[in-house]
């Protein structure tokens, strides 16, 4: 017969608030001095800056001037057009939560919360519900997302092909749908727009620039590798510079392109050579036996990269081109000062308004924390990614 | 047999030529490189008939000229009937001022935050998280646009400073504070501190010697300390006038005079930069921190050393060689972001070049100077950042 050992469960210590205390904040000398000295730090910087923002702080020049921080001078009538360009962007946004619940749901949850939320402001009738509705939208496409949980490349694909579509729709066409010139864009709307446009072309161009340089033909080589260290060696400035001043002479009839379009062009070539450089390191990371092995299937070196090597190195990449395309999105803010209307933009702009002189303050914070929410929820995503895929444990 | 035979041939045979691998490399090369030079082409001849018709010049003649403007800040002696050689060089000296400087402020906020995150006290980690994750996701333009005009430009008149210890005094016309300023002697006392480098240099070459042959430990880096610090104390004893005069700041009318003056741009130039680079070198110092493997401070632990030794010891030499690549990324992008500075009117050198680019026209040559200074700027950074990473790497044998 045999005996089965007695089994004693460790001492479980029961973590009551001021044991917590003791450990978290006052374990040794140094640390409880260090305690207060933070306590004082946030005392002296907090409670002058909530004084401000409840007190003395005009909050006018930004609810009064709302629509331009948010769309620009976008016609009004044609406003629906982003109200469904956002539903689609949240739709897919509550899809992907229902498919890769660990990586989407933290931002997905908070988007909602705040889109239902903030159809309890009061704005006008209309801005209320499509906020409603598209809050709605995250959290029955959860639901719409976990029953089709096979169908995830469906989501990607949805992704892929939305942002260019947005674009598109925005600027619209022939009868049904008014072309809205770009120079109508801006707020936020045409920050999100430059963002997305520039990581759209600067994807393709950026693989294939590595690709390049990675090539054993050395005049290819030669030619990334220059491109890219080029562009990586100057400030971005410069390039935005180039783009505004070189390009209508690069073009014949140049003069006619729009800045925006010019912005979009420096952009792109300017992230290129960041995205070139990320997936460099994605392809020195396949082992070189995939190489040998597809060359033992008897694939052309056109498909070994296409079929074997280029999805394992983008799959390695996704979170450093998440963190440039965060960079590309704060970046966007430099055509603030080739004078275009962007979020920043509209803000500099909002200060030459009579009624607000001098309310810098207000503006640049407001301004500060749009940017800062956007940019945070891309950052968080990129970490919970970098966490599901394992990258650096495996 | 026969199967034999026919492997024989057609190892001997060489394919066709149009299935050559080595044919087509060669022949992909020429039309790629056909493809660019006719691209290249074709700009170049828009270009250069876009240029005719705007009237620009080829050269860089055009910098001989009188430049005629204005410069709020010159190191360099600079007035406006210099050239604009002149005026550019200013510009590349307000640049590299504001790099340097930027670049020793980053690295120290962010080893302190970096190092903050990982502390054990739940406050301190939080603060140094909550500062990093607030500093790292806002555009810096924005940061640098809110600490101009938002905070310098609306800090009071000169004559309604708001006063600190020192004194330093904070105004429109932007921080002055009390602090030693050179003076006659200084370059003759640099001197002394850098003989005093260099025997502190000799000192701990020895002193690392006699330990590697008897293994008996000697307190290296303070006696090498006490040594630079004692050259510089002598130096001011000895010299006459004193090389390093404490000046204090004096209201004089709308402005201030002695002390040591920081401009609002410059401040808040300086002020933008180290806070934004900061939080990104904090990320990676907690990173470096956290990739060095748990066992090796186990290790060290269990050898005996304290959490002084180890850290010093084992920790921070395998963390260095994590954080150095990044942190050089961001040393290079804090040179580039000084470039924003034209954007709160600090004359750095993309200002002063957009200054004589709107006064003479001349696109190219403009363009091509900015880029080749960045590049330099770029290219110096990183070798010495390479040449530091060298130090630190794995010895392997």
């Amino acid at each position: 017969m045999t005996t089965t050992p007695n089994l004693i469960e460790r001492p479980r210590e029961r973590i009551t608030p001021l044991k917590w205390l003791q450990i978290n904040l006052f374990s040794s000398w140094y640390n409880s001095i260090l305690t207060f000295v933070c306590l004082a730090i946030i005392y002296m910087v907090l409670s002058p800056l909530l004084t401000w923002i409840f007190t003395q702080a005009n909050w006018d020049v930004v609810t009064v001037n709302l629509r331009l921080f948010m769309i620009g001078l976008f016609p009004v009538e044609q406003v629906w057009r982003i109200w469904v360009c956002v539903a689609l962007v949240t739709s897919l946004l509550g899809l992907s939560w229902g498919i890769w619940p660990q990586v989407i749901r933290g931002v997905a949850v908070a988007y909602g919360c705040a889109l239902i939320l903030l159809a309890l402001l009061p704005f006008s009738g209309t801005t209320r519900i499509s906020l409603l509705v598209c809050g709605l939208l995250i959290f029955s496409g959860f639901f719409l997302g976990r029953l089709f949980a096979d169908r995830s490349r469906w989501v990607v694909i949805g992704w892929v092909l939305t942002l260019p579509f947005i674009v598109y729709f925005l600027r619209g066409f022939g009868v049904l749908l008014p072309v809205i010139e770009t120079r109508e864009w801006g707020g936020l709307l045409l920050t999100m727009i430059l963002s997305i446009t520039g990581i759209v072309f600067s994807f393709p161009l950026g693989v294939l620039l590595a690709v390049g340089r990675r090539s054993s033909l050395p005049a290819i080589s030669l030619f990334c590798t220059g491109y890219i260290e080029l562009i990586r060696g100057v400030p971005l400035v410069t390039i935005l510079f180039m783009s505004q001043i070189m390009l209508p002479l690069f073009i014949p009839g140049g003069e006619a392109i729009d800045a925006i379009v010019r912005a979009i062009v420096g952009f792109t070539l300017f992230t290129a050579a960041y995205i070139a450089e990320n997936v460099r390191g994605g392809l020195q990371a396949v082992p070189n036996g995939q190489y040998e092995a597809a060359r033992a299937l008897g694939l052309n070196p056109f498909l070994t990269m296409c079929l074997i090597v280029l999805p394992q190195a983008l799959r390695i990449v996704i979170p450093a081109n998440v963190s440039q395309f965060v960079s590309l999105f704060k970046d966007t803010s430099l055509i603030a000062i080739a004078s275009q209307l962007d979020l920043l933009g509209i803000g500099r702009a909002v200060l030459g308004q009579d009624a607000f002189l001098g309310l810098h303050a207000e503006v640049f914070v407001f301004v500060a924390a749009v940017y800062w929410v956007f940019a945070f929820s891309m950052t968080y995503v990129s970490r919970q990614l970098e966490a599901a895929l394992g990258v650096g444990k495996r | 047999m026969s199967q034999e035979a026919s492997i024989a041939t057609s190892a001997t045979q060489r394919p066709p030529f149009w299935r050559d691998v080595r044919v087509i490399a060669i022949f992909g090369q020429i039309i790629f490189i056909l493809i660019v030079s006719l691209v290249a082409g074709f700009l170049y001849a828009n270009v250069t008939s876009g240029l005719d018709r705007l009237g620009a010049t080829a050269g860089y003649g055009f910098m001989d000229r009188t430049a005629g403007f204005e410069i709020s800040l010159t190191p360099i002696t600079y007035s406006p009937s210099d050239s604009y050689w002149r005026a550019f060089q200013v510009g590349v000296v307000n640049s590299i001022n504001v790099i340097v400087v930027g670049i020793l402020l980053a690295s120290l906020v962010g080893i302190v935050v970096g190092i903050s995150q990982l502390s054990s006290n739940w406050l301190v980690a939080k603060m140094a998280q909550t500062y990093v994750a607030i500093f790292r996701n806002m555009p810096l333009l924005v940061q640098l646009f809110f600490w101009y005009q938002a905070v310098f430009l609306s800090l009071p008149r000169v004559q309604e400073a708001v006063v600190f210890l020192g004194p330093t005094y904070l105004s429109i016309r932007g921080v002055s504070m009390a602090g030693p300023v050179p003076g006659d002697t200084f370059s003759i006392w640099l001197g002394f501190v850098g003989v005093g480098l260099v025997v502190s240099w000799g000192v701990s070459y020895w002193l690392k010697r006699f330990q590697d042959q008897t293994g008996r430990q000697s307190p290296r880096f303070l006696i090498t300390c006490a040594i630079v610090l004692t050259s510089a104390v002598v130096g001011i004893a000895v010299l006459q006038p004193s090389p390093l005069v404490w000046s204090v700041p004096e209201r004089t009318g709308f402005n201030f005079t002695g002390g040591i003056r920081l401009s609002p741009e410059y401040a808040a130039l300086l002020i933008g930069l180290v806070a934004y680079t900061g939080a990104f070198i904090a990320e990676n110092v907690r990173a470096g921190i956290q990739g060095v493997s748990k066992g090796q401070s186990e290790a060290a632990r269990a050898l005996g050393l304290s959490t002084g030794q180890s850290m010093r010891l084992v920790i921070l030499p395998q963390a260095l060689r994590i954080i150095i690549p990044p942190t050089t990324n961001q040393y290079l992008n804090l040179a580039k972001n000084s470039s924003l500075a034209f954007a709160i009117a600090y004359p750095d050198l993309f200002a002063v070049a957009r200054t004589i680019f709107n006064q003479t026209g001349q696109t190219v040559q403009i363009i091509g100077l900015i880029m080749v200074s960045y590049l330099i700027i770029s290219l110096v950074t990183s070798v010495l950042m390479n040449l530091y990473n060298r130090s630190v790497r794995l010895v392997e044998r």
